[in-house]
């Protein structure tokens, strides 16, 4: 019954997404109060009812209900509680569901928190998004349906996939779909200000929340996929550049461009187009990663069910929304007028340098992506693009960037003077060559790139720190004065600069992974020992035991550094019956500075196992400097002047904001 | 600066990016770009050694082995030319004889090809698309049902 409810419920969301859909607009362009007073509980009905079918399917994978197909293809009663919650966006159909349901809940949040729109904007916002939850709702319901039945119910499920029971992995789709539907926001907000002709400051300041809101759950989610590829596929790499990853990465990168071209557009007013330009590529990246991902053109562990009729009507709901508002774009954007005039040498120059250095990254990772495909849908040869492709495209370019990185904030609005502001960074330059010439003393025989590397992440923690030293005087005024700078910083300027510092300590670790890992594999007998790295590897003992739901073979592997004890790891092999499968679990050791990393392989005859090991030298900064990253989002998500308010107040701080401040 | 004098800094400016993006992308197309052949391409189109590679058919049974010093030997055929393949890592986890295989490396002197990277399937009935397309090439091809498959995984070299 329960299940019916959820099915009914689904539908029934459809039919609101279509009234919302629908009246907004007609009441936004007639100026019918009444039509668009539809939108708000409209949003917020469609919320509640794709919230009760959602509840509905994660309630027959909680209680085992195997009449669900959905349930007995992608569950199991001896699951743990956490994977049987998962389990129900850890495949094809339940994954679209919590897709709709992230979309219903942005739109809900419009309804509830932006009183201070004006009515016709936030009319044909809704109305935009409602046009995109009634495109992915059909698609649920015709392609997809996550109800349907069994009958007879079987006694027990097949299982999950045992590569997606892992705890990062469980909520690595939340916080990415997070990201991926909040570019809808950003793209609905788009489409209306192009339908109403007019984009101005307040319009760049409603759209700037959303778009930090989706580019900092994309940053938790793809930090948070990347962590789960270096710990459960066994060969400590953190990045693959698989189509899958990049069809990640590039919304992000252009998510990250709009963050930038927002401030511009909402402090100086020019940028304009280009900013809704980036919002409209934002979300058309977003749905092309789904199509990628959704349509089986790409076969990796997303790839759940390999149905054409749905990367058709996928394909079919991406060039409706992307043509569709780029032609919108097309015809509408002349007419925006633009009024901010700058210098090349100012703060909306550099933003604009760095608008163009992320738009050329991404067009590289898109080409990388997307040409191999291309290629196999023309019958032309199979090719892929590895590694090497995008270390030789997409890192030099930015790398170009992250040079630039400290100079931005730096820089004053309209015309600046970048003689002051590279004086200003005279003490960070100098600490990134200090940086330098100590990792080229400790890691003399390593890449001689590598600590130009580290000079750089210094470089771009330092920037941030004379960033915010400069603005609090620190030095150069008493001290009681900084602090009451410090008082009075807004959160956006802490957002900043951990933002732009987590960017550096994860170049840090993005460079100690690539360049200084050390490596061995061996087979070894228990008792015997290996060599890594000034590290003594002992394989102590081999031995099986019994998870909740799988069987393991575990290695007991000692680690000592000379005399001294560091660590016992105990890398596994799971085999899981229910799903005939089996998964590598790795042993790792950090201790925040590198990590010691040991995966048991095959038996090797003779009662030996191969062992293989990493020292990955400071792979933690990579993930933490991800996490810093998301962290200044969120800080600056609670700056006041993004804070929605009353109209009134936005007003009065629009007005009163001192100069100084910003 | 005059307005005409600015437009034309961010235009050089724009023009100058662009041109770095579209050089560094015909740089590195020119080789690194790994193509993907059967055992019956390789020898057919005498891949020269050294050249990267995509080697993709089924692990040849009984062709497995681990050595003492944890490197791997298989074999990976097509029905028609088989390819030794030497791999010193952990196989990926259900990497198993006669089923499908993909491994990207070089091909060396002897004719045998050194993989540093073996991506192997999670399912019992899944193959990789190219393997497919290979063994349909080859003749050997044996049904439809191989290919509606699902919630299929690479091990090493994985697609995450």
């Amino acid at each position: 019954m329960i299940i019916e409810i959820g099915h009914f419920a689904l539908v029934l969301a459809l039919a609101v997404a279509v009234a919302q859909m629908v009246a907004p607009m007609l009441g936004a362009h007639r100026r019918d109060a009444t039509l668009m007073n539809i939108a708000g509980p409209a949003a917020l009905l469609q919320f509640a009812l794709v919230l009760l079918a959602f509840a509905a399917l994660t309630w027959a994978f909680l209680v085992s209900d195997f009449s669900l197909k959905l349930a007995y293809d992608n569950s199991h009663s001896a699951k743990p509680l956490i994977y049987k919650i998962s389990g129900v966006w850890g495949n094809h159909e339940g994954s679209m569901v919590l897709w709709v349901l992230i979309l219903a809940l942005f739109g809900a949040m419009v309804a509830l928190f932006g009183d201070n729109l004006p009515a016709t904007l936030r009319a044909r916002v809704l109305s935009v998004q409602a046009s995109i939850a009634v495109a992915f709702l059909l698609f649920v319901v015709f392609t997809s349906n996550p109800f349907e039945r069994l009958d007879p119910a079987p006694f027990e499920g097949t299982g999950l996939n045992p590569l997606l029971q892992d705890r990062a992995l469980a909520f690595h789709p939340p916080w990415l779909y997070a990201g991926y539907v909040g570019y809808s926001m950003t793209f609905s907000f788009a489409v209306a200000a192009l339908l109403e002709g007019r984009v101005d400051a307040s319009w760049a300041r409603w759209v700037r929340p959303w778009a930090l809101a989706a580019w900092l759950s994309l940053t938790i989610g793809i930090a948070m996929g990347s962590w789960w590829a270096y710990y459960t596929l066994g060969w400590g790499g953190f990045w693959f550049w698989d189509p899958v990853e990049n069809a990640s990465l590039m919304p992000w990168i252009v998510g990250t461009a709009l963050l930038h071209s927002a401030i511009v557009a909402e402090k100086r007013g020019a940028l304009k187009s280009w900013t809704l330009l980036l919002a409209i590529v934002a979300f058309s990246l977003s749905l092309l990663g789904t199509f990628l991902v959704r349509s089986g053109v790409l076969t990796s562990v997303h790839a759940f069910a390999v149905d054409p009729e749905r990367g058709i009507f996928i394909l079919g709901i991406l060039i409706f929304f992307v043509g569709g508002s780029l032609a919108l774009y097309a015809w509408r954007a002349p007419l925006l007028k633009t009024d901010g005039i700058f210098a090349p040498v100012s703060r909306e120059g550099a933003l604009l340098v760095n608008n163009l250095l992320l738009a050329a990254a991404t067009a590289a990772v898109f080409f990388g992506t997307l040409y191999p495909l291309l290629l196999d849908a023309l019958d032309g040869p199979k090719i892929t693009v590895g590694p090497t492709f995008f270390n030789l495209t997409f890192a030099p370019i930015f790398i170009v960037l992250l040079v630039l990185v400290p100079f931005g904030p730096l820089l004053g609005w309209k015309r600046a003077d970048i003689q002051a502001a590279a004086e200003r960074l005279m003490a960070a330059a100098g600490i990134a060559f200090v940086a330098m010439l100590v990792a080229y003393g400790f890691m003399w025989d390593g890449p001689w790139l590598a600590p130009l590397g580290m000079a750089l992440a210094v470089w771009l923690v330092a920037g941030a720190a004379s960033e915010i030293a400069y603005r609090i005087k620190l030095f150069s005024a008493p001290l009681a004065e900084s602090l009451g700078r410090v008082r009075r910083l807004p959160r956006a300027a802490w957002g900043m600069a951990l933002a732009h510092g987590g960017l550096g300590i994860a170049v840090a670790g993005i460079v100690g992974v690539t360049a200084w890992r050390a490596e061995t594999i061996v087979a070894l007998a228990p008792g015997e020992s290996a060599e890594l790295a000034g590290y003594t590897l002992t394989l102590e003992a081999v031995g099986m035991r019994d998870g909740p739901n799988f069987e393991a073979t575990t290695g007991i592997v000692r680690i000592d550094r000379g005399e001294r004890f560091v660590a016992r790891l105990m890398p596994e092999k799971r085999r899981f019956p229910a799903e005939r499968q089996e998964k590598t679990e790795a042993g790792i050791h950090t201790n925040l500075l590198s990590d010691i990393y040991v995966v048991l392989g095959d038996v090797a005859g003779e009662g030996k196992w191969v062992v293989r090991a990493y020292r990955n030298a400071l792979a933690p900064w990579i993930w933490i400097g991800g996490m810093i990253m998301a962290l200044g989002g969120a800080i600056s998500l609670t700056d006041r002047r993004l804070r929605v308010g009353a109209p009134v107040n936005a007003k009065i701080h629009a007005g009163a904001r001192p100069a100084a401040a910003e | 600066m005059t307005r005409k004098q600015r437009r034309a800094a961010f235009i050089a400016i724009g023009l100058a990016i662009l041109a770095l993006a579209v050089g560094l992308v015909l740089y590195a197309m020119r080789d690194n770009i790994v193509f993907f052949h059967s055992p019956s391409d390789v020898v057919e189109r005498e891949v020269a050694p050294g050249q990267r590679i995509r080697l993709g058919g089924l692990v040849e049974a009984g062709s497995v082995e681990t050595l003492a010093d944890g490197a791997a030997r298989f074999a990976v055929t097509d029905m028609v030319e088989t390819i030794r393949v030497s791999y010193r890592g952990i196989l990926p986890d259900l990497f198993r004889e006669g089923q499908g295989v993909v491994a990207e490396g070089v091909m060396l002197e002897d004719g045998s090809f050194a993989a540093d990277t073996v991506l192997a399937k999670h399912d019992e009935t899944y193959m990789p698309p190219e393997v497919v397309d290979a063994l349909k090439r080859t003749g050997n091809w044996q049904g439809e049902g191989a290919e509606a498959s699902h919630a299929e995984t690479y091990g090493q070299g994985a697609y995450p």
